[in-house]
């Protein structure tokens, strides 16, 4: 190895030690602790094998949180792909001018602290509520959205409400990566714009869309924030989220549950990391 | 011919229609609280009535206000020192964490992006699966260690985890890789150090990656719910975003009022930065 190669390799670790150091000691190393719990007794920590996975896998709580979580994803993810696909592609027709005004709307949401519309919320969805009385106006009776199944509907919402801005940045990201003489060449060959594209924009697009999907299914996670804000520690039974799960355990110190939840769940986001790293290098 | 520029010219109308409708939708709720932050007490129990003391009907709203007042902006400016002072413990937990990730993670992006460091494609990993992770998976090892350092309910403790959090050195870091090789070379040869390197050409070059990581965190700390609402427990260190829930719907007017001025700081970020906002979300997407 070359005597300057062998400097800069020093220079680059001199660099990157500081954070890395903060990050093993408030990330890395607890979480090691945390495996190394998940796998003892809260009460005496001798070593119990899986026994708290066990009680986890058995929990109902657990079961449930984790049903609804899953649940809200399936409906949420398709739901806002589409809207923000179908947006960004109304957008990507407008010139600049009025693209960066639509870009402005939709991101909006991102900016708006979740403890800021929690009032709004509550005074649209109560049984009084704006919503009802929207309703009302097209003879439609009144829901108690709060506390009926409803509720789910009200988190897709607000789910919706934050992230479509986000999704239709990225959209229009990989819209743009499409080069315009693909275009050009189809339109020559006589393809429509419905024919361009199904069989040019989405199939070039797919790496992207892999991403976008993963990115949202992590951000919907923050979905807690307005469930919380909006119902405390136990919201109506099928927003009950594994968020709520995590923090009741908390509150009640089930030390030995949480380290095996935490650690399951980093398993679980982990295999969607590696999934979508695979995909950022068959793109790059 | 005349047909399709009929048709062309209906197209257009029904996307701005379409674009408007949901762009207002999105919009509203700030306008909404604009709105109620102008409005009067007596204002606000007619149309609210419904809602406020549950008689029959619904909650309604006007556009504008009838009777604009500043009243309840004025109790809050002149007479809530309670708001101000969770007002300013999310500024100093905004400030210590975006501090930190300047002084901490701004060098290590610069570091993995720019040197043959070992491990790099590992750590570079581990940045990527630390800034998926919800809070609530780390949430128990966070406690574990800030309990450890006797750190728990004070302002450190949502700072600190805070300031090495690996999302600004991913977004950061992807802006750092696209500076060309080259200009590093030629200013070696010129005879700079790596610290003059990293300062002239990193800082200068990267400026924009930099603002991007910072408009997002700053974003992130005014909605931070989670992390306040378990390692905290003293009232007066708690940060806005946790206060105003608490703020009853009975004072109706200072509680929208409240909502609004708390979100002016990041809308404020927000609108100065809003580029550096849509660079950052490409970041994580659009590989360069």
């Amino acid at each position: 190895m070359s005597p300057s190669r062998k400097r800069r390799k020093a220079a680059g670790l001199l660099f990157l030690l500081p954070g890395f150091f903060g990050i093993a000691v408030f990330y890395l190393i607890p979480f090691g602790d945390v495996v190394r719990r998940s796998f003892v007794q809260a009460a005496g920590g001798r070593f119990c094998g899986v026994s708290n996975y066990r009680t986890v896998f058995g929990n109902t709580a657990f079961l449930l949180a984790a049903k609804n979580t899953v649940r809200f994803v399936l409906v949420c993810l398709p739901l806002l792909l589409l809207l923000s696909l179908l947006l960004a592609l109304l957008v990507n027709g407008l010139g600049n001018k009025l693209k960066t005004v639509c870009k402005s709307a939709f991101l909006l949401p991102m900016a708006i602290p979740a403890a800021s519309v929690v009032l709004l919320w509550q005074l649209m969805f109560d049984l009084h509520g704006f919503v009802n009385g929207l309703l009302g106006l097209v003879e439609i009776a009144p829901v108690d959205w709060m506390n009926t199944k409803a509720a789910f509907a009200v988190l897709v919402f607000s789910y919706i409400w934050k992230n479509l801005g986000y999704s239709i940045v990225l959209w229009l990201a990989g819209l743009a990566s499409v080069p315009e003489s693909v275009y050009e060449a189809a339109q020559i060959d006589g393809a429509g714009r419905v024919a361009c594209f199904f069989k040019i924009t989405l199939p070039l697009m797919k790496p992207m869309i892999f991403t976008i999907v993963v990115l949202s299914l992590l951000n919907s996670f923050k979905v807690f924030r307005e469930a919380y804000l909006v119902s405390g520690n136990y919201p109506q039974e099928d927003i009950y989220l594994l968020q709520h799960l995590f923090n009741n355990w908390f509150l009640d110190l089930s030390v030995d549950k949480m380290a095996a939840g935490s650690v399951l769940l980093a398993l679980v986001i982990g295999g969607f990391v590696w999934i979508l790293q695979r995909s950022w290098e068959e793109e790059g | 011919m005349r047909s399709i520029n009929m048709a062309k010219r209906f197209g257009k109308l029904l996307t701005v229609f379409v674009l408007a409708v949901f762009a207002a939708l999105t919009v509203a709720p700030l306008f909404f609280l604009a709105c109620g932050s102008l409005m009067g007490n007596g204002e606000l129990n007619e149309y609210l009535g419904p809602f406020l003391i549950r008689t029959d009907g619904f909650a309604g709203w006007r556009l504008f206000p009838l009777y604009p007042t500043l009243r309840n902006a004025v109790r809050l400016f002149f007479d809530s020192p309670e708001f101000f002072h969770m007002f300013w413990n999310t500024m100093a937990i905004t400030g210590g964490i975006l501090g930190g990730q300047f002084l901490f993670g701004l060098p290590a992006a610069w570091g993995l992006a720019r040197y043959p460091v070992p491990g790099r494609k590992v750590f570079y990993m581990l940045c990527i699966l630390l800034m998926m992770l919800p809070f609530q998976v780390t949430m128990l090892s966070e406690y574990l260690v800030l309990d450890h350092l006797g750190l728990l309910d004070s302002l450190w403790s949502i700072i600190l985890p805070g300031a090495f959090s690996t999302f600004s050195v991913f977004v950061m870091y992807r802006f750092f890789c696209g500076i060309p090789e080259e200009l590093l070379e030629s200013a070696r040869i010129d005879g700079a150090g790596e610290l003059k390197i990293f300062f002239l050409i990193g800082l200068r070059l990267g400026a924009s990656g930099i603002l991007s990581a910072l408009v997002l965190q700053f974003l992130e700390c005014f909605s931070m719910i989670e992390q306040p609402l378990v390692f905290l427990q003293t009232k007066s260190r708690m940060p806005l975003s946790l206060y105003l829930p608490e703020v009853k719907a009975d004072r109706m007017g200072f509680a929208l009022c409240c909502s609004f001025v708390a979100l002016l700081p990041p809308v404020l970020v927000f609108g100065m930065g809003q580029q550096y906002l849509e660079q950052g979300i490409m970041a994580g997407a659009v590989k360069e």
